[in-house]
């Protein structure tokens, strides 16, 4: 019987930043516009050039920074790390090394280990079978991306599944997108997700040897990715082999994972502090301005909505992965105050009022009175909530409909047990269906569902599924 | 026609202001005196610019809007303003400057065809001033060099011996001041290129203080290091192009400029002034001649009423070793861009990329820019970075320190600026470390960031002369804090005053008609 092996993995993001211009000069960032137009001496790195540090850039990485909870370094420097390449016009890329603008943080339970400021590399295509540097027919260059503002997060090797890495990065994901910093859209690259995995006896507190996975450009990618690689180690490990330390790229089509080691892959990087810049030293105002714009963040609205809304984690999660609809939900909450549960109306925004939206096409979300009216409405038994539904529909066409007019003009309002009326409706649907009645006598609970749904057909759903329960049971003398 | 040729900078500016001299004279005098180069101290002068094609980048465009539009020079050349502190002068400039159009090699062949889509900031200051680019003169290869016979386009001569070497890396900015090809010259200095070749070519050389002026524009050699500075025949027009080109630049981001700006200096006197000499001169290597001249400007200086006090700098004996591995170092990453890939040199590629870079690189660097590469290369290697680098930077800041400790107590440093006078061509062009100790003297400056003039002091026989050789020039090197280049230019032009150099040396200054003629 083969050890249990655990999974370790830690994620390498970077996210482009959304700045007008690049890090180092003041070509425009751009995607998907014809090759090589958004370039200049200094993105070219013709001789004589030097950067200048991109403001802009700065203060988003604090932003960042501040909304991962990392400390901010009081000066950090730049590195140059050099490496000969088509993709590098400076044959090196100016990064951070040793003292990054972003220190130790933390997002949900996973540790930040770092995040700098860096610069994107050109987009290189070897033409030719091999599809790599050595024996293509041609290498073509794009230097439109090169220069393009970078944020490096690296997380500590916390996660410790799959589908944990791909969840996180997800929170991560709608972190930054909330921070405004960046469009980190995984299909065009504007976040990149790397993961480093490897696996060790369950329980130990060594780590196992590491491979890193690449292009993965998409949450279930990252997952399967993960997963593949997981399972090859684990199998490996199994059949008494060993993990070497590699790069692997995945493969969207297969889903394989295949090696890109080889001699042009084996660097050393050579870094040294970058002379032509200066250390950033972020003033009080900065750091201030940053702290201040800083929305309230997925993690900390999650925590809020369960200590405070008593919501269970999935639906908190849910509501704040989304600020609009979170604002909207926090808005009907405010409006419907004691008329419901704050659960009662989180199932209304995310479950009927999402369904009804999703029908509808275009609709747009109704005013906040209107849905906490019909919340209260709802909850008050004034109207039931197959009724409710109803009305809903109509608030989704019409968002500033009156929720009591809709009420009495569409003949909505829930049968109550004072007038009789309901009462009769019961007993002709008994009365109707003797078969059912009878196994209702003698015990068999779920024939009950027959005369319910015989009643609320006769009463369009205006009566309340308990009180009609309530009543047959009477009228059946049980 | 001589009479022009005459006239410092400030003198002709003056009076092209005045409207004393036509500026087109005076122009058209100095290209015809550039053209006549027999020194090899140009690689292109402006009397060239028919021969360019006036689409230079190939692409069958013309240069961006806003630069070279209708000048004198041709269509692809900065344009000077009209008017300025320097309206109508030309100045010779090192080919290490991007110039827009003009091609631009740093003295290698690896950048043979170049045409820079930019200018150097520092030039774009000196024609927003009214100045013309003069030509573009000779270097050792990326500044690399003591003696300008590592360019890639020919060794340059000394003015005043033909078969001796100017100095470098500047050489050939020098010896166009010195051998009256130019009134003033741009050059850099990153370990004494400036200071060193002016030095043995007799005419003033300044290194400003790090970051006074922009480098944005000057190909980078050793990029902590690099600064650029004027080549002129006196300190007054020293300090007039110091004023024009320093200042914060938006496009470098080390540049800070010097507050106050520069005037133009006027002491005669060096009265309550504190000259410190180095304790550790007496123990230093230089020829017996240079000493004198050392000497007898000392006893000069205290002549004009300064304090001659002895400081220390312990640490500046380790200031080559120091040199020789920061700017290594930040060379081999500087120099890695070029690759053939976007412009200059590209030889192979029907292979593949790797082919071409090795071809490319091993075709279009010399063998002391390769040597340079290597010994950076090595210094950064993972494993070595703190034996070697980490270390050099430890010692940079300790000279540094020594510097600070003794501007505590005097105003100026003083040295001779180089161990000997113009050696012979080709004596030291095998022993590496022989020509690395021409920089002795003006290293322990450029490590610690501060401004420095070499100025002609007195002539020297050479100790490889044979008898009767003519006596060559030596310089004389004054050093200052930080951004204190105002004072050190008023010290230097009261002693430049009492020193005599230009009347003394009359009859043997090139650009006088002397060696030259």
């Amino acid at each position: 019987m083969p050890e249990e092996l655990e999974a370790v993995i830690g994620l390498e993001i970077h996210v482009q930043l959304s700045t007008r211009t690049k890090m180092f000069c003041g070509c425009e960032l751009s995607f998907g516009d014809e090759p090589n137009v958004h370039t200049c001496p200094i993105c070219l790195a013709h001789p004589g050039v030097l950067p200048v540090p991109n403001e802009e850039a700065i203060r988003y990485a604090l932003k960042i920074g501040m909304a991962l909870g990392c400390e901010i370094a009081p000066r950090s420097i730049f590195h140059r790390k050099n490496y000969f390449y088509p993709d590098s016009p400076k044959a090196y890329q100016i990064s951070q090394y040793d003292i990054p603008i972003c220190g130790e943080g933390k997002l949900g339970d996973i540790r930040i280990t770092r995040a700098h400021l860096e610069e994107d590399a050109a987009k290189t295509i070897h033409v030719g079978e091999s599809g790599r540097i050595h024996g293509s027919a041609a290498s073509l260059v794009d230097f439109n991306r090169g220069g393009t503002p970078l944020v490096e997060i690296v997380t500590e090797p916390d996660l410790r599944d799959a589908a944990e890495a791909a969840e996180w990065a997800r929170l991560l994901r709608e972190t930054v997108r909330q921070l405004g910093v960046s469009d980190v859209n995984m299909e065009e690259g504007s976040l990149r997700v790397d993961a480093n995995v490897s696996v060790r006896p369950a329980g130990s507190t060594e780590l196992g040897v590491k491979t890193e996975l690449k292009n993965m450009n998409s949450f279930r990618f990252l997952q399967r990715g993960i997963e593949a690689e997981l399972e090859r180690q684990r199998e490996l490990i199994g059949a008494g082999g060993t993990v070497e330390q590699e790069t692997l790229h995945f493969d969207p089509a297969s889903g394989d994972l295949t090696s890109l080691r080889s001699k042009e892959e084996a660097h050393d990087y050579r870094y040294f502090p970058e002379p032509d810049l200066v250390a950033i030293a972020p003033t009080e105002a900065m750091l201030q301005e940053a702290r201040e714009s800083l929305p309230e963040l997925p993690a900390a609205r999650t925590a809020r909505y369960e200590a405070e809304l008593g919501l269970d984690e999935a639906q908190a999660r849910l509501l704040a992965g989304d600020p609009d609809q979170a604002t909207y939900f926090e808005a009907v909450v405010a409006a419907v105050g004691k008329g419901a549960e704050p659960r009662v109306v989180a199932n209304w925004v995310t479950g009927d009022l999402t369904a009804a939206l999703r029908a509808s096409d275009d609709a747009e979300r109704p005013a906040v009175k209107p849905l906490a009216d019909l919340i209260a409405a709802v909850a008050s038994k004034q109207v039931s909530h197959a009724g409710g539904k109803q009305v809903l529909a109509i608030l989704v066409a019409d968002g500033d409909a009156d929720v009591a007019e809709v009420i009495e003009r569409e003949g909505l309002a829930q049968m109550g047990g004072d007038d009789g009326e309901l009462a009769g409706i019961v007993a002709a649907a008994i009365d109707a269906d003797p078969a059912a009645a009878e196994q209702i006598r003698s015990g068999n609970g779920k024939a009950i569902g027959a005369i319910v749904g015989a009643v609320m057909r006769e009463t369009k759903g205006r009566a309340d599924g308990g009180e009609v329960n309530r009543l047959i049971r009477e009228q059946l003398g049980l | 026609m001589a009479d022009l040729l005459d006239l410092t900078v400030a003198e002709a500016a003056a009076k092209i202001a005045a409207g004393e001299i036509s500026a087109d004279e005076y122009g058209s005098a100095w290209r015809a005196a550039a053209a006549a180069d027999e020194l090899n101290a140009y690689l292109w002068t402006a009397e060239h610019v028919d021969a360019l094609e006036p689409d230079w980048n190939g692409a069958g465009e013309s240069a961006p809007a806003g630069e070279g539009e209708a000048t004198p020079y041709g269509s692809n050349t900065p344009a000077p303003a009209d008017s300025g502190p320097l309206a109508g002068v030309p100045i010779a400039i090192k080919d290490i400057f991007t110039t827009q159009g003009i091609p631009t090699t740093a003295g290698s062949r690896i950048l043979e065809g170049y045409r820079p889509p930019y200018t150097a900031t520092a030039v774009r200051k000196l024609t927003a001033a009214g100045a013309h680019v003069l030509g573009k003169t000779n270097m050792d290869e990326f500044a690399m060099g003591s003696s300008n016979e590592n360019s890639g386009y020919g060794p340059v001569l000394n003015p005043w011996d033909r078969g001796r070497v100017p100095g470098g890396s500047s050489g050939g900015s020098a010896a166009a001041v010195a051998g009256g090809l130019a009134p003033a010259a741009l050059g850099t200095d990153t370990g004494g290129s400036i200071r060193q070749p002016a030095s043995l070519c007799g005419i003033v050389g300044l290194k400003p203080t790090y970051g006074a002026i922009s480098r944005f524009g000057m190909i980078a050699f050793a990029s902590s290091l690099d600064q650029c500075g004027p080549f002129t025949r006196d300190v007054t027009d020293a300090a007039l192009l110091l004023s024009v080109m320093q200042g914060v630049d938006p496009l470098d981001s080390t540049s800070v400029g010097i507050e106050g700006g520069i005037e133009l200096p006027s002491r005669e006197d060096l009265a309550g002034l504190r000259f410190g000499v180095p304790r550790e001169l007496g123990e230093a290597t230089l020829d017996a001649g240079v000493r004198a001249v050392f000497e007898a400007t000392v006893s000069r200086i205290e002549e004009l009423g300064g304090q001659i006090v002895e400081i220390t700098l312990p640490h500046a004996e380790h200031g080559i070793s120091a040199y020789y591995v920061l700017a290594p170092a930040e060379a081999s990453s500087n120099l890695a861009r070029f690759d053939g890939v976007r412009y200059g040199l590209r030889e192979g590629g029907d292979e593949d990329l790797i082919e071409m870079y090795e071809r490319t690189r091993s075709e279009g660097f010399g063998p002391e820019v390769k040597r340079r590469i290597m010994l950076g290369t090595y210094a950064l290697s993972s494993g070595y970075y703190d034996a070697y680098y980490g270390q050099a930077q430890k010692v940079r800041t300790r000279i540094a320190q020594d510097f600070d400790t003794a501007f505590a107590d005097v105003d100026f440093v003083i040295t001779p600026t180089s161990p000997s006078v113009a050696f012979e061509l080709g004596a030291k062009t095998d022993d590496p470390l022989a020509m690395y100790m021409n920089d002795f003297f003006t290293v322990p400056m450029s490590l610690a960031g501060i401004p420095a003039i070499a100025l002609p002091a007195g002539l020297a026989a050479p100790e490889d002369g044979g008898d009767g050789a003519p006596r060559l020039p030596v310089g004389f090197q004054i050093a200052a804090p930080a951004f204190a280049e105002q004072k050190l230019l008023e010290a230097a032009h009261a002693l430049e005053g009492a020193l005599g150099f230009e009347a003394a040396a009359s009859d043997a200054i090139p650009w006088k008609g002397g060696a030259h003629a």
